[in-house]
């Protein structure tokens, strides 16, 4: 029987999209706070230099980065399709290498602190 | 009487760029794909706030700062409505991916998709509380 990788992707792309589903709302709203001055304590910097140095901190901003990267890297692959790019190999090429570096950036980042 | 016989050549209608113009049903599909771009573009941004968390206090501080331009508070609120969307719509096809049955009975999709939005309130609440906003 002929092997595919359709399985791993698709199921990073529905763990990414139910992820992104649960958290990236309330995020956009944490950030959208600070980006009207209105910094909430987390986002201090100690606070969530704090957060990031503990292992449950790290394990959760990498799952959150790396899920919402690979997730968002499919569904931006079919994406194209569906306007009408036919290069799907490039495309492939393209935004699972940008998911993949920015999962190793996260990992590298965050063993930093 | 080959050439007689042949049917016309099937012309392609659909224009691949703007094809889902056409119907409201198509626009509301091409409206959840594209949802990616701004999660995909508020991660990259989440990682940049990362690298700058790691590299110092200065570093952290002045990310922060450049979260206050105009253009930055623009991308929040798009960014805000499409993952908005995105969070609808998965829910709305939760059923449809994840049905639960317990023993002879399936449970109704309004429940499935409901229990979802139940748990997404309450993690966001969890979550604002944490942060310290409420």
């Amino acid at each position: 029987m002929a092997k595919s990788n359709k399985p791993i992707v698709w199921g990073t792309f529905a763990a990414g999209g139910t992820l992104t589903a649960f958290m990236t709302p309330v995020l956009i709203i944490l950030t959208l706070l600070a980006a009207t001055g209105h910094v909430p304590d987390m986002l201090g910097y100690e606070k969530l230099h704090g957060f990031a140095a503990g292992w449950f901190g790290k394990l959760s901003i990498f799952i959150v980065i790396f899920l919402s990267l690979w997730g968002s890297a499919h569904r931006l692959r079919i994406t194209f399709f569906d306007f009408g790019v036919r290069a799907d190999t490039l495309v492939a090429t393209a935004v699972y290498t940008v998911a993949g570096l920015g999962s190793i950036a996260a990992a590298v980042y965050l063993s930093r602190f | 009487m080959g050439e007689k016989m042949s049917r016309r050549p099937y012309a392609q209608e659909c224009p691949r760029a703007t094809w889902y113009f056409k119907r409201p049903r198509y626009m509301r599909y091409m409206a959840r794909e594209v949802t990616c771009i701004f999660i995909g573009a508020y991660t990259l941004m989440l990682l940049v706030g990362l690298l700058r968390l790691s590299q110092g206090q200065a570093q952290y501080e002045d990310f922060l700062m450049a979260l206050r331009q105009p253009a930055s508070v623009a991308f929040h609120i798009v960014a805000l409505a499409f993952s908005l969307y995105h969070t609808f719509t998965w829910f709305n096809v939760a059923p449809k991916a994840l049905p639960i049955q317990v023993g002879e009975e399936i449970w109704p999709d309004s429940v499935v998709a409901s229990a979802h939005y139940v748990v997404w309130a309450v993690l966001s609440l969890v979550i604002l509380f944490w942060a310290g906003v409420i």
